[in-house]
């Protein structure tokens, strides 16, 4: 057998986040009563037309920019024609040609900069769900995601390996959650991927027989389903057994993918325009607005974190965490010094903030206080100690955090002279530990030190007590 | 004034705004008249009689108000606009005990305008049909003679104001289920401009061919309801944002000098003899009056029919695919799986000519087919538009037959689909380009006794064109008694 090498191309979902759905006013929100957030449209009532949500265009072609495709002046929505439980009209409004977006595509830094292309981005509607009732050996139908709008990006077979798929998706992953189109909550299925994987012998130019593996919403099972199924084809050709274009899913439990029944994928979708809506406009004018309103894209904004002084894993943490980058961005209006501020994200906002399962700008500790906080701590006010030791507090009930300080009295004292005053005292009340110093012994200084914290109350700045214990113990008379 | 129910729709207006007779009177003396006449009639599927008559009182308490053009007025809607809490059946077992939870545009439109809407009307299963023999709930009968057809879809709307249950009607009009069923029937019909009247709410069979349009026996009557429903809806994409014009104040076209376009391919068809004297005869009266009339030519007519069955059965086939037994309408009792489940429901409670058109359009959208069929059929609607506007640019208006046939038997065709649909080759043209047309009765057929019309197609958005011939044409015609 020659040796074969991996085709595997994308077809990445995304939910656009948007208040609507994507032909009915019904709310998107999830989670809540069953069929509670239905309409007319979207329940596929007679008679209920389709209207276009026009902010789904939009965040549409702002991903089409940020991708580098080609937005088409006019792209038509068509009819896929299918039954299912949960498609309440008996067909899906999506697009073939033209779609809103072709082409584009961006480079993988951790695969020797290979270029992915993309073939096209366009828009649909997702389905409802169906929800089988074992015990009462019944299939519920909830159509409260009926018409929640997906964007659908599909990649040419440029992929070689699994880590180039799985760096491929981290970075389209954090583009779009960082364009704010999509929330890309991966556990609610808002971003997810089929897999199409062939094999070929190595050098050859043609696309071998494909499987799909369909809705994988996990990174890992990404990479563990391409593994299964490159192994799986290999033997299938090994053994001189045909490969069959068909529909896989994957099981994480037995670490394996198994054909969907093929009765299931025997479909003749009947495309064809979808009569209810005319073409979809992008008009020059719109583009170069949303042009303008294309915000850094994450490669740019690690540039910026990286020049400001933050470290490689500072920068992918701020990244990758939600609302982090809005966060700091936010912080540091108030007080500009980045490398403290995301120092004390990393140590203690976003942690608290993970526990608490909210976004770090729900937080009481608002950015503002964040930036007090590190100005503290900058500026010797506070330590570093005591300011960690205030933050629980300060996250819990946005309480000021100088005034919190002030009310635990455990601000720096840096006035020179009530530490010396403390000082004097200390050397006069030791003087024998004051004569070891001046013969040599200098380790006894933090016994000074110390002690001057202790009568202080840990407000003294322990650097500033330190410099004139010095003084004073060098200059006794011998 | 026993026989208010005789009036018109502009002269029911004024009496009620001179508050001669009262909105309760006239709901009153519409429903006393479907009574005694719907067991002949059969033009309606549900009567709304406690509903009409508590709107009348509320409308009455209220009193008349100018900003409400149709105050008190009795009005029927054929059964395929949906009526928030009153049964929308499209007279197919499937949706016999549907509900919808919202109403049509139009339907809206009406009660704002103070209408009343005292009936919902017979018609073709799903608007699929041209004489109602496809109703799953029976044919409508049609008035000048019960044994015959009232032609259709919107049959019932036609036999039901030519019966003078109602002054006016609502009807759709996919390939000339409005003029058609006038035309046999005897009375004026109107389908606007595609886009120019809302279609939200509409039960849809081609949705790019459906338009909703009035039936009176009046041309102004048509006006005036066409004045109340037309308009742009941000809830139907494909509505248009074209000025509507009053087409209330819509007067007689000076008809010396008026140029009427004959599109030779259909006048070249073999006609009923009745038709043709009749026809033939009012052409006549027309150049004596000083109309010039002028040989058009629209030379992919000969493609139209079949255009038309593909575009339209394309649409329908998915249009239809919600019907699935899953959420409403009939359901079949102990389907073995999911795909039983399918195809019991839809076998059981869809009727032989909508699965026939499923069918045919479920083929047309096939893989391999689409090319063939459908962009075929697309690409031939394109040129029939263009021959439309070609001929419209050298006269004011066309002028056609509107049926080559008079009313027929029923079950004439029942067994010749194919025949039948060649039939709707004067009307569905008109769908394809998505222009309006009136269709206005002419004269009875001597030897027959029954309706014979003449239909008036104009440009895009110009009704108020149409309507002003009409009203110049309904002069030298009058309305048949």
């Amino acid at each position: 057998m020659p040796v074969m090498e991996s085709v595997i191309g994308l077809e990445i979902h995304a939910q656009l986040k948007t208040a609507t759905k994507l032909f009915c006013s019904c709310p998107t929100s999830v989670g809540s009563e069953p069929n509670s957030h239905i309409c007319e449209v979207c329940s596929g009532q007679p008679g209920a037309l389709p209207r276009l949500n026009a902010k789904a265009v939009e965040l549409a072609a702002w991903t089409g920019l940020a991708l580098g495709s080609k937005i088409n002046n006019f792209s038509i929505f068509s009819r896929k024609n299918y039954f299912y439980p949960d498609l309440p009209n008996g067909f899906q409004i999506s697009q073939l040609t033209p779609p809103i977006c072709e082409g584009g595509g961006f480079t993988l830094p951790e695969s020797e900069n290979k270029f992915i292309r993309l073939n096209r981005i366009h828009l649909e509607d997702d389905a409802g769900k169906c929800i089988h009732d074992k015990q009462r050996g019944l299939t519920l139908v909830d159509l409260n995601r009926a018409g929640t709008p997906l964007i659908e990006i599909v990649t040419e077979p440029d992929f070689r390996s699994p880590a180039e798929v799985v760096e491929f998706l981290k970075k389209l992953h954090t583009i779009l959650v960082h364009l704010k189109v999509t929330e890309g909550r991966l556990e609610e299925g808002e971003f997810r991927c089929d897999i199409n994987i062939s094999l070929r012998p190595k050098g050859s130019e043609d696309l071998g027989i494909r499987s799909e593996i369909k809705n994988l919403n996990s990174f890992r099972h990404v990479s563990q389903a391409i593994k299964y199924e490159v192994i799986r084809q290999e033997r299938q050709y090994e053994r001189s057994e045909p490969i069959i274009q068909e529909t896989r899913l994957f099981d994480p439990v037995r670490q394996e993918t198994r054909a969907l029944r093929s009765k299931e994928e025997a479909h003749d979708y009947r495309y064809f325009p979808q009569p209810d809506l005319p073409s979809v406009p992008v008009s020059p004018a719109t583009l170069a607005r949303l042009k303008s309103e294309l915000p850094c894209l994450p490669e740019e904004t690690t540039m910026v974190l990286l020049s400001l002084g933050l470290t490689r894993e500072q920068v992918a943490i701020i990244q990758n965490r939600r609302g982090a980058i809005e966060y700091f961005e936010a912080a540091k209006s108030f007080f500009d010094e980045p490398k403290q501020l995301a120092t004390l994200m990393l140590e203690l906002l976003l942690p608290a903030a993970l526990r608490e399962d909210i976004y770090p700008l729900e937080t009481k500790c608002t950015p503002k206080l964040l930036a007090v906080l590190a100005k503290l701590i900058t500026d010797n006010t506070l330590s570093r100690r005591a300011a960690y030791n205030l933050f629980p507090e300060i996250f819990e009930h946005g309480t000021d955090p100088k005034e919190l300080a002030e009310l635990r009295g455990v601000l720096q004292v840096s006035d020179a002279g009530a530490i010396k005053a403390l000082a004097v005292d200390l050397i006069k009340a030791h003087p024998n530990e004051a004569k070891k110093y001046c013969n040599g012994q200098e380790k006894i200084l933090s016994f000074f030190v110390g002690r001057l914290m202790q009568q202080s109350q840990g407000a003294a700045n322990p650097k500033l007590a330190g410099e004139i214990l010095v003084r004073l113990l060098k200059s006794q008379p011998k | 004034m026993n026989e208010i129910y005789k009036l018109t729709l502009t002269e029911v207006v004024e009496k009620l705004k001179s508050r001669q007779i009262s909105a309760t009177e006239m709901i009153s003396a519409a429903l006393a008249r479907i009574e005694v006449t719907e067991p002949n009639l059969k033009a309606c599927l549900t009567i709304l009689g406690d509903q009409a008559l508590s709107a009348a009182r509320k409308l009455d308490q209220d009193g008349p108000d100018p900003t409400r053009p149709l105050w008190g007025v009795p009005v029927t809607v054929k059964d395929v606009f949906c009526t928030k809490g009153i049964r929308t059946t499209a007279a197919s077992r499937y949706l016999e005990n549907y509900i919808p939870a919202y109403d049509a545009q139009v339907v809206i439109k009406l009660r704002q305008a103070g209408a009343v809407i005292v009936a919902k009307t017979n018609l073709d299963e799903f608007a699929m049909g041209s004489s109602t023999e496809f109703s799953a709930f029976g044919p409508t009968r049609n008035p000048w003679n019960l044994t015959k057809v009232p032609g259709g879809s919107s049959g019932g709307a036609a036999a039901s104001v030519v019966a003078f249950q109602t002054p006016g009607a609502l009807g759709t009009d996919t390939g000339g289920s409005i003029r058609q069923p006038a035309t046999l029937c005897g009375c004026v019909g109107l389908k606007p401009t595609y886009g120019r009247v809302s279609r939200y709410g509409i039960v849809a069979y081609g949705s790019s061919l459906d338009q909703a349009g009035p039936l009176a026996r009046r041309v102004r009557d048509c006006a005036s309801l066409l004045s109340v429903i037309a308009g742009y809806d941000d809830r139907d994409a494909t509505s248009s944002l074209h000025q509507t014009d009053d087409y209330t104040t819509a007067q007689p076209v000076t008809l010396r000098g008026f140029k009427l376009g004959l599109p030779q391919e259909l006048w070249n068809i073999k006609l009923d003899p009745d038709i043709e004297d009749a026809l033939k005869n009012a052409l006549k009266i027309l150049e004596e009056t000083g109309v010039e009339l002028r040989s058009v030519n629209l030379p992919h007519l000969k493609y139209s029919v079949a255009a038309y069955y593909i575009l339209a059965t394309a649409e329908a086939s998915t249009n239809l695919a919600r019907y699935d037994g899953v959420r409403y309408g009939h359901r079949s009792n102990n389907p073995q799986d999911l795909t039983e489940l399918y195809m019991a429901s839809r076998s059981e409670a869809l009727g032989p000519e909508v699965r026939r058109r499923i069918l045919l359009g479920t083929f047309a959208l096939s893989a391999g087919y689409y090319d063939t069929y459908y962009k075929k059929a697309a690409q031939v609607r394109r040129l029939i538009r263009d021959d439309y506007y070609q001929a419209l640019t050298d006269c004011d208006l066309l002028i056609t037959p509107v049926s080559s046939l008079l009313a027929w038997d029923f079950g004439s065709f029942i067994q010749d689909p194919l025949t039948l649909y060649q039939l709707d080759l004067m009307t569905l043209p008109v769908n394809l380009a998505g222009l309006p047309a009136l269709a206005l009765p002419v004269t009875l057929g001597k030897t027959s006794g029954l309706p014979v019309g003449l239909q008036l197609i104009g440009r895009p958005f110009d009704e108020i064109n149409i309507i002003s011939a009409g009203l110049a044409l309904e002069e030298l015609f009058p309305p048949l008694r």
